[in-house]
């Protein structure tokens, strides 16, 4: 053909020792990937140079001037660390004491589950990594297995569970209607799926939708997750965020493990703690009785050496810093409560402003949904037009950022929004 | 009552099931017995992992665990390949500490997630340290160089990379080596193959064999190399054995993938020990670089490493890392900040730069003394055998020789804990420990067979 006569034209040109071969590219064939949608938001803002420009794309928390935050409880553990640690390995399962704080955290400070020694629980690459190492273990063990995924979810899931080659199926979540969850499609998908499946559940402030089942649906779907022997997996990123207090952003797995399932879990300190790029979170696994734990965690260890060896020292240092000090600790939970405060405060603006400029819609859905993200309803085209028309960005399925929203960007955002919603 | 042995897991599943039932009302034992457990009923308390086995440790990190274990004061941890001071410290450099409080000190820093690829000076500058500031193949835009998690990570990454979009999906590796990295390719989708490599009876590079197995390798096929100090050898090709080597490769099309974990540690000289890559690169060929910050820089806990893919073109050096961030995106997202953020400020420092490889130096050099120092010991005790391997062999460790028999009994007579293969970590040991590992090879050589 054309394309390998004239490679081999070029090649046979080229007088070497060496041979032909090695001459030639071995991926001319790579097509360039797609961005990634969320990731890629970010990027097209940086390079936008407006002076107007709103970021409310990707999930990291922003103050009131629009500005990245650094806790203060994170600078204190930082100073405590700096030139005392040495940077040793950590164990293949990670760091022992910020594993035991964090099941406290999810499981409860007296939970029997942490006394008992039953859960297998590995410190991980924040969320994903957890989500990551679970996938792959749910293939090795239950290679047959499927994992029903919630419509929508953060797009990472689908990726996550696709390169580990788990089966996926999704389950309906969220009512595009009522801007709210769906929840009778939803009991029916889990009664409909195959017994013994895999679910994933957000345990609080879904990613995207904001939308969260209410504690009665919960001890539903609990009900029926039983009934039908589904194995149920959370992924918590947002614990602390969605309410401001740690313990009742927990409810759904107390309430889980109030009705005897032996669950998997997923947790991350990007948000809660501002960690984001420390990559630091935590994978756990209850089982039957101590023995199976042992089992579990030397199996997902097993996961973990040719991945990454074992996880990064830093960030796992300064969360057992801080939730190993009792001050340190009451001074997270003030910060944390003061973010979701603010984000909150936030969602009250939009709406208003939104509702004072006499848009046709309702936005009642701003301030019921819960979290860090607003599932607005707009179109992938209205999102373009926010985007090149007022340079806000966003995802394309309408999720909006609240942390990325302040008191000064709020009444542009809202007239924005109303501008091209208005005649809808 | 159903069958099979397992009578309490049917009685828990009974249990859940009245419970269901009659949250308030009883059952009497009658209606209890009445109820069969059927096969489709929900296992309230069985785990869905009750099969899973309890894995064997890790064979090198398993050494660790089990020295911890030992309560002898004579015990000496020679396995794990990390660097310890005479007085048997962990050691964190003076830069190192230096960059941290630069970074501490900077209120200005932030936590915030790093690009998919990691941190953009520490990949521009790691490119650099390994290829060299003056690299051809930098200037022209041909490399992507990604953050990932130490070398582990890079490996693993570039290697799942190859599975998806190289058409060869065998990769070669050298017999022995570290023992992760079997584990590592298959992993990643690669079927892994072995070409002779280490030589018992020389104890040195059996070079024929060598040349052989990657001559009848088929045509481009991946090949990893170890950069310099091969693990867990010591032993490394001179730099005439790597223009055979590079010839041959190019002559078949074989892809170089190199694992670079010990520049700057081997010979105590960054660029010294950068001479197998630069001659792949400088030939203007493609191959891959998995560079790791744990040793060089006293980085371990901190997962610094980068993926370098050197490419014909800069547009096919576009697309491949737009590729490689799909890998990474399902697997972490993105790298951890830390170690990479010290890794830049002493890389582009110029003076932390200087200062570093003088820390570099000694670290090469007390490794070395202490092999001499070792090979000494043996000569002076009339232990059988030669033991000049021991000076020959390079980097941080040596391959003593000894036989899983022997090493076991180094451990249980002597509190001596390496892994079964017989490789011993140099930097595990000081001048005050050598005799007593002196003593405990000489009783294994002489005792156990």
């Amino acid at each position: 053909m054309a394309m390998r006569s004239l490679i081999s034209e070029r090649v046979s040109c080229r007088s070497s020792v060496l041979g032909a071969r090695w001459m030639s590219s071995w991926w001319r064939n790579v097509e360039p990937a797609p961005k990634d949608p969320i990731l890629g938001v970010t990027e097209a803002f940086l390079a936008d140079p407006s002076p107007d420009k709103v970021n409310v794309g990707v999930g990291a928390y922003r103050d009131d001037n629009g500005k990245p935050v650094v806790l203060e409880c994170v600078r204190e553990a930082e100073r405590r660390i700096a030139g005392t640690a040495n940077m040793e390995y950590l164990p293949m399962g990670g760091s022992v004491k910020m594993v035991e704080e964090t099941l406290k955290l999810a499981y409860g400070d007296n939970s029997e589950f942490i006394k008992d020694k039953r859960i297998a629980a590995v410190q991980s690459l924040s969320g994903t990594g957890a989500c990551r190492l679970f996938a792959d273990f749910q293939k090795r063990f239950h290679p047959d297995s499927q994992i029903y995924i919630p419509v929508p979810t953060w797009s990472n899931h689908h990726n996550i569970w696709r390169d580990a080659h788990v089966t996926q199926r999704t389950f309906h979540y969220y009512h595009p209607g009522t801007k709210g969850l769906d929840f009778a499609a939803l009991m029916d998908d889990i009664k409909n799926a195959p017994n013994g499946s895999f679910f994933l559940l957000h345990a609080c402030a879904h990613n995207p939708t904001g939308v969260d089942p209410s504690e009665e649906q919960w001890k539903e779907i609990s009900y029926q997750i039983k009934a039908k022997g589904h194995f149920p997996f959370f992924d918590m990123a947002y614990q602390g965020f969605a309410s401001g207090d740690p313990e009742r952003d927990a409810k759904a797995i107390r309430i889980f493990l109030k009705d005897g399932h032996l669950l998997g879990l997923a947790q991350s300190y990007a948000k809660n703690m501002g960690l984001y790029g420390q990559r630091v979170g935590c994978l756990s696994v209850l089982c039957e009785d101590e023995k199976q734990a042992v089992a579990v965690k030397s199996q997902l260890q097993q996961l973990a050496r040719p991945m990454y060896s074992n996880p990064p020292v830093h960030g796992a240092l300064i969360v057992s810093t801080i939730l190993g000090d009792a001050e340190l600790k009451k001074l997270w939970l003030k910060e944390v409560q003061g973010m979701a405060d603010r984000i909150i405060g936030m969602r009250t603006a939009l709406r208003e402003n939104l509702e004072e400029l006499g848009s046709p819609l309702s936005w009642k859905h701003i301030t019921n949904q819960i979290g860090m993200f607003c599932y607005s309803g707009l179109t992938p085209e209205q999102v373009d037009r926010l985007t090149n028309e007022y340079h806000i960005y966003m995802t394309r399925n309408g999720r909006i950022s609240m942390a990325g929203v302040t008191t000064g960007n709020v009444g542009y955002l809202a007239n924005a929004v109303h501008e091209v919603t208005k005649s809808t | 009552m159903s069958s099979g042995g397992h009578g309490s897991a049917t009685d828990r599943r009974l249990n859940a099931l009245f419970r269901h039932l009659s949250s308030s009302a009883r059952m009497d034992p009658q209606q209890l017995n009445s109820i069969a457990a059927s096969p489709t009923s929900a296992n309230q308390n069985d785990s869905v992992f009750s099969h899973v086995v309890r894995a064997p440790e890790d064979p090198i990190l398993g050494v660790t665990v089990a020295y911890n274990k030992d309560p002898s004061p004579l015990k000496l941890n020679l396995g794990v390949g990390a660097y310890r001071t005479e007085e048997g410290k962990p050691l964190v450099l003076n830069v190192v500490r230096k960059a941290e409080q630069q970074l501490v000190n900077d209120r200005s820093r932030v936590k915030e997630y790093l690009p998919i690829v990691g941190l953009a000076e520490f990949n521009k500058l790691s490119a650099k340290l390994i290829l060299g500031a003056d690299s051809p193949a930098i200037r022209e835009n041909r490399v992507t160089t990604v953050q990932c998690l130490s070398g582990t990570g890079s490996l693993r990454v570039g290697a799942e990379f190859l599975a998806r979009h190289y058409h060869q999906r065998t990769i070669y590796i050298p017999q022995p080596t570290w023992g992760n990295h079997p584990k590592v390719f298959t992993l990643a989708g690669l079927s892994v193959k072995s070409y002779r490599y280490y030589d018992p009876a020389t104890r040195g590079l059996n070079f024929q064999g060598l040349l052989e197995d990657l001559g009848s390798a088929p045509a481009g096929a991946i090949v990893l190399l170890h950069a310099c100090a091969h693990n867990p050898t010591g032993v490394d090709p001179t730099l005439q054995q790597w223009e055979r080597i590079r010839q041959l490769m190019r002559s078949k099309g074989l892809l170089p993938f190199f694992d670079s974990a010990y520049q700057g540690f081997a010979s105590g000289s960054l660029d010294s020990d950068a001479q197998s890559v630069r001659m792949f690169v400088a030939d203007g060929g493609e191959c891959f670089i998995a560079q790791s910050y744990a040793k060089n820089l006293g980085l371990y806990g901190e997962r610094v490493g980068a993926l370098s893919i050197v490419c014909k073109t800069a547009d096919v050096a576009g697309r491949v890392e737009s590729q490689v961030k799909l890998v990474i995106r399902p697997m972490y997202s993105n790298p951890p900040i830390h170690g990479a953020s010290i890794v830049a400020a002493i890389l582009r420092d110029r003076d932390l730069f200087n200062e570093w490889t003088f820390e570099l130096k000694a670290m090469a050099d007390r490794i070395i003394s202490m092999r001499q120092k070792l090979f000494d010991a043996l000569r002076a005790r009339g232990t059988p055998g030669d033991w000049s391997h021991i000076i020959k062999q390079i980097g941080m460790f040596t391959f003593t020789g000894l036989n899983p028999q022997q090493v076991a009994f180094m451990t249980k007579d002597y509190h001596i804990y390496m892994t079964s293969d017989g490789r011993i970590s140099m930097a595990g040991l000081s001048s005050k420990t050598v005799p007593h590992l002196a003593d405990a090879i000489h009783a294994a050589v002489t005792l156990v067979s």
